[in-house]
């Protein structure tokens, strides 16, 4: 089978690729660009762990086919940190002991910037929303729940 | 061989390399195909990405309501017209699910799956096909789920119902274990049109109680021309398991579906969940 060209933005850098046809995203920015923050888990859409932004929406890498994502822009966890400086939302991870084994942290911290880049100041219950569909079996959520909730305040803080 | 991606431009041109190819399919959301690939259960065959922006169409302001077949549940959320099917939508798994997830692949999940096309059978849709080389043709979405059970269905372009009369007319409930998002034990879409306190053309649907999406035709019976009080309600409950066909799997019991699904039915009908 002929392997397709495609072209997207990864976390602001152009890049171009060759990919399989049923290729999904999560294989492509794995193992074809390295980029090893968003992890496999499920395949089945049921974990969140390969949550990554594209053109701004959450979605699951390991559901979406990277012949799909033509032009399009991604982002991962890798892209957060500028620089040494962590996003807010890894700073409150850090502060609010929101990641434990780490795996789900990826997911989780792309499913709460799709959030706040939309809703700056979401509610408890907006944020529980929110993570939904990204399971964590260390944290309990509490932690995840309230790390996201002390990021929006502080961005709010810094916008103010 | 394996499962290969061509992206055709008009439906037209989608529907027939599918009637031409039995081991083609249309790709929606890729929320079920691709997850049947990670899994290995499709290892071969083709998938078509059809472009037509007709997919994206939403026309949700009058009367009549149509939505193009790769319509997200994400886009009906984010419609304030269609508020009186967020509940429906909201039910399909997480954000990054609904960003994908479409209503023409919503109409293909099996069982336990399907909430959202259990809340258009309620509305009484139809959907638009395109099925060989022939022209597009309207069907009542009731046949074409009878029909997707005997399969070559054709391509779903769109659907297209009439808005519920008021906010309270139609109501949906998802019965599940995890909560905010989880499979469905049971999901129940009814629209109760009302004339003079009476009911008029009432329509119930079940999901996850049968092989497909199923109207509760018996309860629909039981309504008509009647005042949504106590007693209606319930004949409504003893009429509800009427017509079903429920499964166990790993979500709950065939006996587990059965024994709630009167409770929750009378809970929707009284008012009592949204």
């Amino acid at each position: 089978m002929a392997r397709m060209p495609v072209q997207f933005r990864l976390n602001g850098s152009d890049r171009a690729v060759f990919v399989e046809p049923a290729e999904t995203l999560l294989g492509t920015i794995r193992r074809g660009l390295g980029d090893f923050a968003p992890k496999f888990g499920c395949g089945q859409g049921t974990c969140g762990v390969c949550t990554v932004l594209v053109d701004g929406e959450p979605r699951l890498g390991c559901l979406t086919l990277s012949v799909t994502c033509e032009g399009r822009s991604i982002e991962t966890a890798s892209g957060l940190a500028d620089g040494p400086t962590l996003h807010p939302l890894q700073a409150a991870f850090m502060e609010h002991f929101a990641a434990q084994c780490g795996f789900c942290t990826p997911g989780m911290l792309m499913a709460a910037k799709a959030l706040l880049d939309r809703n700056p100041n979401p509610t408890r219950v907006e944020v529980v929303e929110a993570i939904a569909g990204n399971v964590c079996r260390c944290t309990g959520y509490e932690p995840i729940i309230n790390a996201i909730l002390a990021a929006a305040q502080q961005r709010g803080v810094r916008r103010a | 061989m394996p499962v290969n991606v061509r992206i055709v431009q008009g439906l037209q041109e989608a529907a027939e390399i599918l009637a031409s190819d039995r081991g083609a399919q249309l790709l929606g959301g890729g929320t079920l195909l691709v997850r049947d690939i990670n899994e290995g259960v499709m290892t071969d065959g083709t998938l078509l990405r059809a472009v037509d922006p007709a997919l994206l169409a939403m026309n949700t302001g009058g009367a009549r309501v149509e939505l193009g077949a790769g319509v997200t549940m994400a886009m009906v959320l984010a419609s304030r017209d269609l508020s009186y099917l967020h509940a429906a939508a909201r039910g399909i798994g997480g954000p990054a699910v609904r960003t994908t997830a479409t209503i023409g692949g919503n109409l293909f999940a099996a069982t336990p799956y399907g909430d959202f096309t259990t809340a258009l059978l309620a509305l009484d849709a139809v959907v638009t096909l395109h099925a060989g080389f022939g022209g597009a043709r309207v069907m009542p979405l009731e046949e074409m789920l009878a029909n997707r059970a005997r399969g070559g269905v054709g391509l779903v372009a769109s659907v297209g119902f009439s808005r519920p009369a008021g906010a309270d007319a139609f109501r949906f409930v998802k019965v599940a274990r995890v909560r905010p998002k989880g499979v469905s034990v049971l999901s129940i879409a009814a629209h109760l049109p009302q004339n003079s306190g009476r009911i008029s053309g009432a329509r119930i649907a079940y999901g996850a109680m049968g092989p497909t999406p199923l109207r509760a035709k018996a309860v629909e019976r039981v309504l008509e021309g009647r005042s949504l009080d106590a007693s209606t309600i319930a004949a409504a409950k003893t009429a509800a398991l009427e017509g079903t066909q429920a499964a166990t799997d790993a979500i709950a019991s065939e006996w587990y579906r059965r024994e709630v699904l009167p409770v929750h039915l009378g809970r929707l009908l009284a008012g009592e969940t949204s």
